[in-house]
């Protein structure tokens, strides 16, 4: 995306007769229950102005639901949430007109242009069409769309249409962006052009609550994580810290047949955690030269030695089993 | 707790207005073939049927059976054009394109997306009757001021069916399952309800079946204004056309509720 073009400016913090509280997003013991199955069971966080906060967690660990309360979409079964200083649900739509909502799937406006559909999101908001005229150039430059508004949104491809739903989550110049998996189906190139996008709006001072299960992306752009399973919170910190208080600093992947008999029989000892899925061996340790010195000894081993990673840390946290 | 959410009073405001204006923006879009839509069809009934069978039977209700059939045809398609729009537009909307769920990120609630859609499922049918309205008069088949009327009839028709159609909007799980709509309400209120014949006709079971049905009193309004007569009972036609609409409403709203707000 193009750094020269920032779309809005930085929200001058403690104007005078504004209150800016420094935490922009407030949950207490949320609770969210679906007939017998509690989705969400007593989630607790808070997000400071400026962070880049992510909730980590397979499928249906309740975090779309989270997203939705605090959205003031559903009404929660218990707890407390506080949405850029608003009580959420009561205060729901007056949060709303803060806050930028970029959602799982795509949903722009089919039958409209790309100016079109920035053009009539801005009218939800009840934005004047000066300031609409003013943000839309500025708007689209910033999604590297600059040339494309007056395209049908049926020829943009898949990672335009992501930028142009950033771009739409803008228009009314929120405090807080709130992703639900932001890159989910995109490729590399249009991911790290939505990563780009991201930072450049995280220095200009906007606050980002993100849902992903892309490990480098949370990684990448977040300042603190939480890591979510079954509705609870499992660990919430910065993704150094969290590693470094969960996860062995080194790993050796071990592959192929021979791996599971190598684990067994050299690996276990030497290592100070290992893990067999399917045909590869996971090695954690602190230290992983005797681990290296031993396989160097075994030709036709087939592994790669690497630090550890936020990747480790979920496995750790929420296990192999694979989610539906 | 969620019940007694859902189970809110319909809640109206001004907010409805920013939705129901992308409609029409995507509506002018394709004007065009839209109101040839709305008009193409009742014009051939009103064609084939009034100068075919109306040569046959002459007058019928004191009119030409042409203008009899006519004054049917615009009630017919203020019912179709905002059935059509609950229904398979709606669900484009909401389940299809997702839009709805992008407008209910904004500051907008479902109830005004509700209502938006409800009011534009009404305009609608006013421009379908519009449309045909006009081509009466072309025709020389209506030739008064009264008639004008017709209009908000129209825009009360539209609020009665578009309703319905969005309660089968909320309860659809794809487009399949609006023909059930079609079959079951549509045909059977278009046949019973005075719009080929006088309901009068039919054996009096079948006649007072049809006294509940909203479009012949919707048709009961619309024949006397056409024949330039101020129509009897129109309190009473209007307060069914409204408890109709109003009822049909509020299920559809209860409904989507519960659909989307989970």
């Amino acid at each position: 995306m193009n750094d020269t073009a920032i779309p809005v400016g930085v929200r001058a913090p403690g104007i005078a007769g504004v209150r800016e509280p420094q935490q922009v997003v407030r949950v207490r013991e949320l609770r969210k229950r679906y007939g017998n199955v509690e989705v969400v069971r007593g989630l607790s966080f808070e997000i400071r102005r400026g962070e880049c906060f992510a909730l980590l967690g397979p499928n249906g660990a309740g975090k779309t639901t989270t997203l939705r309360c605090c959205l003031g979409l559903i009404d929660p079964d218990g707890g407390s949430i506080e949405l850029v200083g608003e009580p959420v649900p009561k205060a729901a739509r007056e949060a709303r007109i803060r806050v930028g909502v970029v959602p799982q799937m795509d949903n722009l406006d089919p039958d409209f242009t790309v100016r079109e559909n920035l053009l009539i999101y801005g009218g939800y908001f009840r934005l004047r069409r000066n300031v609409l005229d003013e943000r839309i150039p500025r708007l689209l430059e910033f999604a590297g769309l600059a040339g494309k508004a007056e395209m049908s949104i049926r020829t943009l491809s898949g990672g335009m249409k992501r930028r142009l739903t950033l771009a739409r989550a803008l228009i009314n110049d929120p405090e807080l962006l709130i992703l639900d998996e932001p890159t989910t189906g995109l490729d590399p190139q249009a991911r790290h052009l939505i990563w780009d996008g991201l930072r450049q709006l995280l220095k200009q001072g906007k606050t980002i609550l993100l849902t992903t299960h892309f490990m480098d992306e949370a990684e990448r752009l977040a300042t603190r994580l939480a890591v979510i399973d079954h509705g609870t919170m499992i660990a919430c910190d910065t993704p150094r810290a969290l590693l470094d208080a969960h996860v062995e600093p080194e790993v050796v992947e071990v592959y192929g047949e021979a791996a599971r008999t190598w684990a067994e029989s050299r690996g276990r000892p030497l290592a100070t955690r290992l893990e067999v899925a399917g045909e590869t061996a996971f090695c954690y340790a602190s230290d992983a030269a005797p681990l290296l010195a031993d396989l160097a000894t075994h030709a036709g081993v087939r592994y790669l030695h690497r630090p550890a990673n936020l990747e480790d840390l979920f496995i750790k946290l929420t296990g192999r089993e694979l989610r539906d | 707790m969620e019940s007694a959410i859902r189970y809110l009073p319909l809640r109206l405001s001004a907010r409805f207005i920013p939705v129901w204006r992308r409609n029409l923006l995507v509506w002018r879009k394709l004007a065009i073939a839209s109101i040839l839509g709305n008009i193409a069809d009742p014009l051939l009934y009103m064609l084939a049927l009034g100068y075919g069978i109306g040569s046959m039977i002459g007058d019928v209700g004191g009119m030409s059976y042409v203008a009899f059939i006519g004054t049917g045809m615009v009630c017919q398609s203020a019912m179709f054009t905002s059935s059509f729009e609950g229904m398979y537009s709606a669900f484009s909307r909401m389940h299809v394109q997702r839009t709805w769920e992008a407008i209910i990120n904004a500051p907008i609630a479902l109830d005004d997306v509700m209502l938006a859609e409800w009011i534009w499922c009404a305009t609608k049918a006013v421009m379908s009757t519009t449309a045909i309205l006009i081509v009466i008069q072309v025709l020389g088949f209506g030739h008064t001021w009264l008639a004008l009327w017709i209009l908000p009839l129209g825009f009360l028709v539209g609020l009665c069916f578009g309703a319905f159609g969005l309660v089968m909007n909320a309860l659809a799980p794809s487009y399949d399952f609006f023909t059930y709509f079609f079959t079951l309400v549509l045909t059977p209120m278009l046949l019973f309800s005075g719009v080929y014949f006088p309901v009068d006709q039919m054996p009096a079971w079948l006649a007072s079946i049809a006294g509940a049905l909203p479009l012949k009193h919707a048709i009961d309004i619309a024949r006397p204004l056409m024949l330039g007569r101020f129509p009897d009972d129109v309190l009473l036609h209007v307060a069914v056309l409204l408890a109709y609409a109003i009822a049909a409403y509020y299920v559809a709203l209860v409904l989507t509720r519960r659909r989307l707000l989970k």
